[in-house]
């Protein structure tokens, strides 16, 4: 009985097909799931282009003509384009310091032979599982010696390097560069160096993508170690948006306004990257 | 001379062999020295002297600073929440990524376009999430009074009571993490071979049965991966808490500390009573704890997985032995199915 009802689908299984045909309940599951990742952005959004009633609504929908005045407000209140652009500084040295790190280190640990790699190696993994946030005490006491503290180079410089980049860029390049490609190189005369930039470097070039785009938006929405070391007259976005809430009476809508402009610009690399990021996250899954 | 200029050229290559390497990772290993490592040790000696924020190291006391942590009951409070919290954010947030995961495991339209949509709050930052939350679950007007109101509950006091303030924080942090852990879920799923699926289908089990049986054991590395990541973070967790309700409370968690996480107090301790030996300790303790969650998650797992690993063995030898009588009688059955299955 089974069996002779379970036949067909054997059939359509050879044809390439999956056993069950997405239905209603799947794409009702999913417009739920797309619900509820953006009707919270679009209330803010409402919440955000109305005044402090609009609140009072149950369920707003459709937003009011306040935004850009809100918005204005939002600007009056924090010091708004100088930490969009500290933001962009910040998270771009990053950005380029771990990748290039990353990758120089990855390929090594992936494709040369040394003595103590893969002690060094294990070390590399080991340290992916410390909360090297614990370790503020020391580094605010470093910072506040070197003078460094309420400036741009004291959020840079802790998160210089990270040991998921060096792993990631080792997982990727170990699959991708045949030994002969750089023996090749190697016969051609080229040195380590040469090798690195003219093999390496190429064939790197899509997990370095990846790993920029989440170092960037990692540096970005940092908040816990510049909130320490940053003052308020000299922030980063997330330090700047979390004073529009620090007096005692609260304006919502304004609140709601800064959180939206603040998070345009990662709505825009959202819309450009989006794929490279699902990519990404799913790529890092498999191999880690 | 030419001779000699060879050998000069062949030592430099050597050299340039030999040392390469250890000058790649080095940038690597000594950044990471300075700014990761050497301020987690130097956290240990910190930890064991009077140590204030203005006025700097004081007298060495030994382990004072360790015994007040441990007999502060503001300390033990906020260990109580964050692992309320984390408990509260982790296991539904693991269900729905598996819910999700799965949904999304499936031959869709428009594919990119769900998987887009389910990553939507990643790009929301923390701080951003908070004040969004901060503003729904607000105790006079908020949406999610609102919509409490809807069927009938009376007015929740999000903020001042200890279970909602918690709810309403495992919430940021479901909002934005839940799909972010679907896509990697996600990506093991499709790694595991549809023929399996398949057969399975073939002996009758339907969709529920096969996702235990077949989807979940073969992404338990992935799952484990997922579990011990969140725990990290969960035990971490800051800003949500930090941010919640800092017109009334200042933002150390709660005007009764109701939902003030460790790291909230170990800021509280070094940035707002300055005193940093004892909030040293804190991240010591934190840090063990972090470290003996994740080693024990992990521990567990790998035991789970063994045993399930043997019976699964011993069924899939099972399963193999009567599949091949089937093929004999039967002929229908595709080699490889068949081959597929006696490969795991």
């Amino acid at each position: 009985m089974t069996a002779t009802a379970s036949r067909p689908v054997a059939r359509a299984s050879k044809r390439g097909l999956r056993i069950d045909r997405p239905g209603f309940l799947t794409y009702g599951l999913l417009a739920a799931f797309l619900i509820g990742s953006t009707y919270p952005l679009w209330w803010s959004f409402v919440v955000a282009s109305g005044s402090n009633a609009t609140r009072g609504e149950t369920l707003p929908l459709i937003p009011g003509g306040n935004f850009l005045a809100n918005a204005s407000k939002v600007l009056d209140a924090i010091p708004f384009w100088q930490a969009l652009l500290n933001s962009v500084i910040v998270s771009g040295a990053i950005t380029i310091s771990v990748v290039a790190f990353a990758t120089l280190a990855g390929y090594s640990f992936a494709k040369l032979r040394f003595k103590g790699r893969d002690g060094l190696m294990l070390f590399v993994v080991a340290t992916l599982a410390i909360p090297t946030q614990l370790g503020v005490i020391p580094l605010f006491i470093l910072m506040k010696e070197l003078g460094w503290t309420g400036t741009l180079g004291a959020v840079i410089v802790p998160t210089l390097v990270t040991a998921f980049g060096v792993f990631f860029m080792r997982q990727y390049l170990v699959e991708v560069i045949p030994d002969e490609l750089i023996e090749a190189a190697r016969m051609d005369g080229a040195g380590q160096f040469r090798t690195f930039l003219t093999v390496a470097i190429p064939a790197a070039r899509p997990a370095m993508a990846i790993l920029g785009l989440f170092t960037f938006m990692t540096a970005w929405t940092d908040f816990f170690w510049p909130m320490i070391v940053l003052r308020s007259t000299n922030p980063t976005v997330q330090t700047a948006l979390s004073q529009l809430q620090s007096g005692y009476y609260v304006d919502y809508s304004i609140v709601l306004a800064g959180a939206i402009l603040a998070t345009i610009p990662l709505l825009v690399l959202f819309v450009i990257a989006g794929r490279q990021l699902i990519a990404g996250i799913m790529a890092g899954a498999v191999k880690g | 001379m030419s001779t000699t200029s060879l050998t000069l050229r062949q030592r430099l290559s050597r050299l340039d062999v030999k040392a390469s390497p250890y000058a790649y990772i080095a940038p690597f290993f000594v950044l990471f020295g300075i700014v990761g490592l050497f301020p987690l040790v130097y956290t240990f000696v910190v930890s064991f002297n009077d140590w204030d924020l203005l006025k700097g190291p004081g007298e060495w006391v030994g382990l004072e600073n360790y015994v007040n942590v441990l007999t502060d009951r503001f300390f033990w409070n906020s260990l109580g929440n964050t692992l309320s919290i984390f408990f509260l954010s982790a296991v539904p947030q693991l269900f729905f990524a598996l819910v999700i995961a799965a949904v999304l495991d499936q031959n869709l339209k428009g594919r990119t376009f769900w998987r887009m949509s389910v990553l939507l709050p990643y790009v929301v930052s923390p701080v951003a999430v908070t004040l969004i939350f901060s503003s729904v679950f607000n105790e006079q007007d908020g949406l999610a009074n609102n919509l409490v109101n809807l069927i009938g509950i009376a007015d929740i006091q999000w903020k001042h009571d200890v279970a909602a303030s918690h709810l309403a924080i495992a919430t940021m942090v479901n909002y934005r993490w839940t799909g972010y852990n679907a896509l990697i879920l996600l990506a093991a799923m499709q790694a595991v071979p549809r023929d399996l699926y398949e057969s399975a289908a073939l002996d009758g089990a339907g969709p529920i049965r096969r996702f235990v049986s077949i989807t979940i054991p073969s992404i338990r590395p992935t799952l484990i991966f997922v579990v011990i990541t969140s725990t990290i973070g969960g035990l971490q967790i800051f800003t949500e808490p930090r941010l919640f309700d800092v017109s009334n409370a200042g933002g150390i968690g709660g005007s009764d500390r109701q939902f003030q996480t460790a790291v909230l107090y170990l800021w509280e301790m070094a940035f707002f009573r300055r005193d940093f030996g004892e909030a040293s300790a804190i991240a010591w303790l934190l840090f063990l704890l972090i470290v003996g969650f994740a080693l024990l998650n992990f521990l567990v797992s790998r035991r789970i997985a063994s045993t399930e690993l043997r019976s699964a063995q011993r069924k899939a030898s099972r399963a193999l032995l009567e599949n091949s009588r089937a093929v004999r009688l039967s002929g229908r059955i595709t080699a490889g199915a068949v081959e597929s299955r006696s490969d795991r």
